[in-house]
């Protein structure tokens, strides 16, 4: 199956999610601490007979060291596949028997455990079961260690001949320097090979501490229950204390340029800057204008100048992630080599006049319509609200800040617009990244 | 889980052809145009697809890729809408939009705040009859898709083995070619090709229309007559059958692309679903993938990733839905550090020996339909699964009907039944090896590793 323009929609859905300007209007979120610390945020709904939950730990890759790089990661791996003498195949096969998920996700912030059930009596008292020991008795066997650290080690080997990942992991090491976001996720060859199991003890008891963590509940459950399970799931993690804050990223003192060769057929491009944490006021300016410039999908600047008016690439995007310190601000492109200069400099000359003349009244209420009018379509699902709870909670936004999404959406001005991105993004100093150099050949 | 089953009395013009089916409907414009409407209100929100059955197995040597060009053309303007201009009217009305093109089907969707759902239909309504294909559009657009096949083919290895591999399994049927055309058709597409496509398979009556949402099904149905109701129906050209002559004997094919892992891709010709009412192999076959590699657990991850370390990555697949009732039960993997990829093809032709001899175990038939009969219940959390499910059946040629009956359809397979498909099809005559064989990054650099003999 060949999806038209699917990087650009899922850049764009990737985006709208970690902006997560999301709503709360019709979602009524309860929120509560258990008894050893742990935030709870909850949402009943008995429409489906479906539970889903996530547990969210500060325990992602910028927790980890250059010379440990990947421990996190792999910690938080590990951790399913062996607990309380169950075996991985036992795990997996407890879970399948019933038909329930066990899922997860690993970012630079955050390590994240997640849950979906039938919310029959027979299948959540299963899944919780194992669920509860998966983050609570994570065994860590040496044999899986060896054997899950040699197919890490392949795939790093494997993505480091990869256009995409190594643009990407470029650019994120001439962004952040020494500062943790820097650090690839899945870590480097060497630095994997090192990794013991007495290090992944240590960083599950370090970092998988109640205090600090997240726990978000969606569907069929009673409050009652709700506050059971919370109860269970962070009663027995281990006794650490809250994690320490992450540092500041320092911003780049000069324009960095990297350009490498490789022998695919396209140049891929990367451009960007550091760009706003969680929580920040100039989120809502950055994000309506940045829908703009690159976020909007079809009818963004970038898409309309690169793309429709000079066939030059099929995918063209930009977005901010904000993460706990300030995350990306990135562009990015692809294009066939012998036009990358070309499709370079009309991406620069589009953020320039973007930055110089700011946006239209036009453009800016087109904006504020799409992004407003599309708020129902955030939260239309049980696994979409499950998200937003887990990323309120996690970086601490205020429990109104659904109902008020779309009220500090329609705030935003021309004025403002132009002032934000101007303070925030210095163009000068902007760093580049060209996979597939176009002069190597 | 429940199923509601609505009996629906029908209060509607002569016109309608309404049969309720759990909490379904179905209508037909007297154009041709069938109309699927699934209610679910649980958000005020709508997803409408248009389903055409065009894709890429209606093409025809010389114009690959021309469905999906096409796909790309329909954003291009209708003599009412300027080029740009649907994505800017669905952006204002706070919509999402996209589409997109397989071998049996090209697809546009929408998904809006419920009360836009008229805006919908209007737009597709228009770009069904009145598209303007200009040659200035085409020669900027047939650029954007060189570039999408640059990014989605030339330059992922394991793409690349995809194409051959499919070019070597079918050598008849158009299912051997990828959707996305060769690069070669696309540098020599002209607008006059695309044109020709449109106005070839562009109809009310080779087209579905599936809307999930908080609706009522009669509202929509008034709404589609109103939009749709007035465009005429195509004598659409003849479909040739184009049946794939019976494989006798094993297909290799080799693919070098700068990489650092090899990787296998191996598959056998097998059923795809034609009788709905009596196929039981389809399903048998499902089963069987769901056993192979259903969950982290299942045989070959156990087996070979787990156990014997042999690979980093591996699985099994098979599609009971197709168009040209023909399918692949297809494996693949990658071979662990200092393992060939013909060590990892021993090890999988191994596994599939083992199911020929040994048949698979109740536990495991039972894992895989617990599995099948939770994500019955997962799909109703999204919207837009719901749809494509709809939307796939119908095109392919079935009616949504046998969605209400998969469940129980899994369930009936017994082990001798996963036994009996995997001793009758998974022959080695019947099957196709695709190799990468990794080539080093730097072309004066030396070759890495041990060479892979086949």
């Amino acid at each position: 199956m060949s999806l038209k323009k699917i990087q650009t929609t899922l850049v764009l859905s990737f985006a709208m999610l970690m902006m997560s300007l999301s709503a709360e209007a019709g979602v009524k979120i309860q929120q509560w601490q258990t008894t050893t610390g742990a935030e709870v945020y909850f949402v009943e709904n008995h429409d489906l007979p479906i539970v889903d939950l996530s547990v969210n730990f500060s325990a992602g890759s910028v927790r980890d060291t250059a010379e440990k790089s990947g421990l996190a990661g792999i910690t938080r791996y590990l951790m399913a596949l062996g607990a309380a003498g169950m075996s991985d195949e036992v795990i997996a096969n407890k879970m399948a028997d019933i038909g329930a998920i066990l899922g997860g996700e690993f970012t630079s912030d955050r390590a994240t455990f997640k849950l979906r059930t039938l919310s029959s009596v027979r299948e959540q008292t299963q899944a919780l079961e194992v669920f509860v020991k998966v983050l609570q008795k994570p065994d860590f066997p040496q044999t899986v260690l060896d054997r899950e650290k040699a197919r890490i080690i392949a795939g790093l080997q494997e993505s480091a001949t990869q256009p995409e990942s190594i643009a990407n992991k470029a650019f994120m090491a001439a962004l952040y320097g020494k500062h943790p976001y820097s650090l690839e996720e899945s870590g480097e060859v060497e630095t994997v090979s090192k990794i013991n199991r007495e290090d992944l003890q240590a960083f599950y008891a370090k970092y998988y501490g109640a205090k600090g963590s997240v726990i978000a509940m969606m569907g069929d459950l009673t409050r009652e229950q709700a506050n059971q399970i919370a109860e269970n799931l962070s009663g027995n993690l281990p006794k650490a204390s809250a994690p320490e804050p992450i540092p500041s990223v320092i911003l780049p003192s000069q324009a960095i340029e990297q350009r490498i060769a490789h022998p695919a057929s396209q140049s891929h491009i990367l451009l960007g800057y550091p760009g706003i944490k969680r929580g920040d006021a100039d989120l809502f300016p950055l994000y309506v204008g940045n829908y703009i410039l690159g976020g909007g999908g079809f009818v963004s600047r970038l898409t309309e100048e690169v793309r429709e008016k000079r066939g030059l690439v099929y995918s063209v995007y930009s977005y901010f992630m904000p993460m706990a310190e300030l995350g990306p601000f990135q562009i990015g492109l692809q294009t066939k080599k012998e036009q990358a200069d070309v499709a370079l400099n009309l991406v620069r000359e589009t953020f320039d006049k973007f930055l110089k003349d700011g946006v239209t009244e036009k453009e800016l209420t087109a904006a504020k319509a799409n992004i407003i009018g599309g708020f129902p379509m955030r939260i239309d699902s049980n696994t979409k609200i499950l998200d937003y709870l887990a990323t309120i909670g996690f970086y601490h936004l205020p429990l109104n800040y659904l109902d008020e999404y779309n009220n500090n959406v329609d705030k935003v001005t021309v004025a403002q617009i132009k002032e934000t991105f101007n303070r925030r993004l210095k163009p000068q100093n902007f760093v580049t990244i060209v996979v597939g150099d176009p002069k190597a050949q | 889980m429940i199923k509601k089953i609505l009996i629906v009395c029908t209060l509607l013009p002569t016109l309608l052809v309404s049969v309720a089916h759990a909490g379904i409907e179905e209508f037909k414009l007297s154009n041709g145009l069938k109309l699927i409407v699934q209610e679910d209100h649980r958000s005020p929100v709508v997803v409408s697809q248009v389903w055409y059955r065009a894709g890429s197995m209606d093409e025809v040597n010389g114009k690959t890729g021309v469905a999906h060009v096409l796909e790309h053309m329909m954003f291009k303007g209708t003599n009412k809408v300027k080029a740009g201009q649907f994505s800017r009217l669905i952006a204002a009305a706070g919509g999402k939009e996209n589409a997109f093109t397989g071998s049996d089907y090209t697809c546009y969707f929408q998904q809006l705040e419920k009360s836009h759902l008229g805006l919908s239909f209007k737009l597709e309504a228009d770009r069904m009859a009145n598209l303007q294909l200009t040659k200035e559009e085409f020669d900027k657009e047939i650029k954007v898709v060189m570039e999408e096949r640059r990014w989605r083919t030339d330059d992922k290895p394991q793409s690349k083995v995809g194409e051959a591999f499919q070019a070597a399994a079918y050598q008849a049927n158009p299912y051997g070619r990828q959707v996305i055309g060769f690069m070669n058709d696309l540098e020599n597409m002209t607008y006059e090709d695309a044109r020709e496509w449109y106005h070839d398979w562009y109809a009310p009556n080779n087209a579905t229309l599936v809307v999930v949402g908080d609706v009522k099904a009669s509202e929509v149905y008034k709404l589609a007559q109103q939009y749709f109701g007035k465009l005429s129906p195509k004598v659409l050209p003849v479909r040739k059958p184009q049946v794939e002559p019976v494989q006798i004997g094993e297909r290799r094919v080799l693919v070098k692309a700068p990489a650092k892992l090899p990787y296998l891709l191996m598959g056998y010709h097998v059923p795809a679903l034609v009788d709905t009412d009596k196929d039981w192999e389809p399903y048998a076959l499902e089963v069987l993938a769901g056993v192979l590699s259903g969950n982290p657990a299942s045989r070959l991850n156990q087996k070979l990733v787990r156990e014997s370390q042999l690979a980093i990555d591996v699985s099994a697949g098979y599609d009971l839905l197709a168009r040209g009732h023909l399918s692949l039960f297809e494996l693949d993997g990658t071979p662990s550090e200092g393992k060939t990829v013909k060590e990892l093809e021993v090890a999988l032709l191994q596994q599939i020996e083992q199911v020929k001899n040994s048949g698979v175990t109740v536990e495991e038939l039972d894992r895989v339909k617990a599995g099948v009969i939770a994500s019955d219940v997962y799909k109703r959390d999204s919207m837009f699964y719901q749809a494509m499910q709809i939307g796939t059946i119908e095109t392919v040629g079935f009616s949504y009907r046998i969605l209400e009956d998969y469940p129980n359809k899994l369930r009936a397979v017994t082990p001798e039944q996963v036994q009996a498909v995997a001793k009758k099809y998974l022959l080695q005559d019947n099957l196709t090896i695709a190799t990468l064989d990794p080539q080093p990054m730097d072309p004066n650099a030396k070759p890495q590793g041990k060479p892979h003999v086949h």
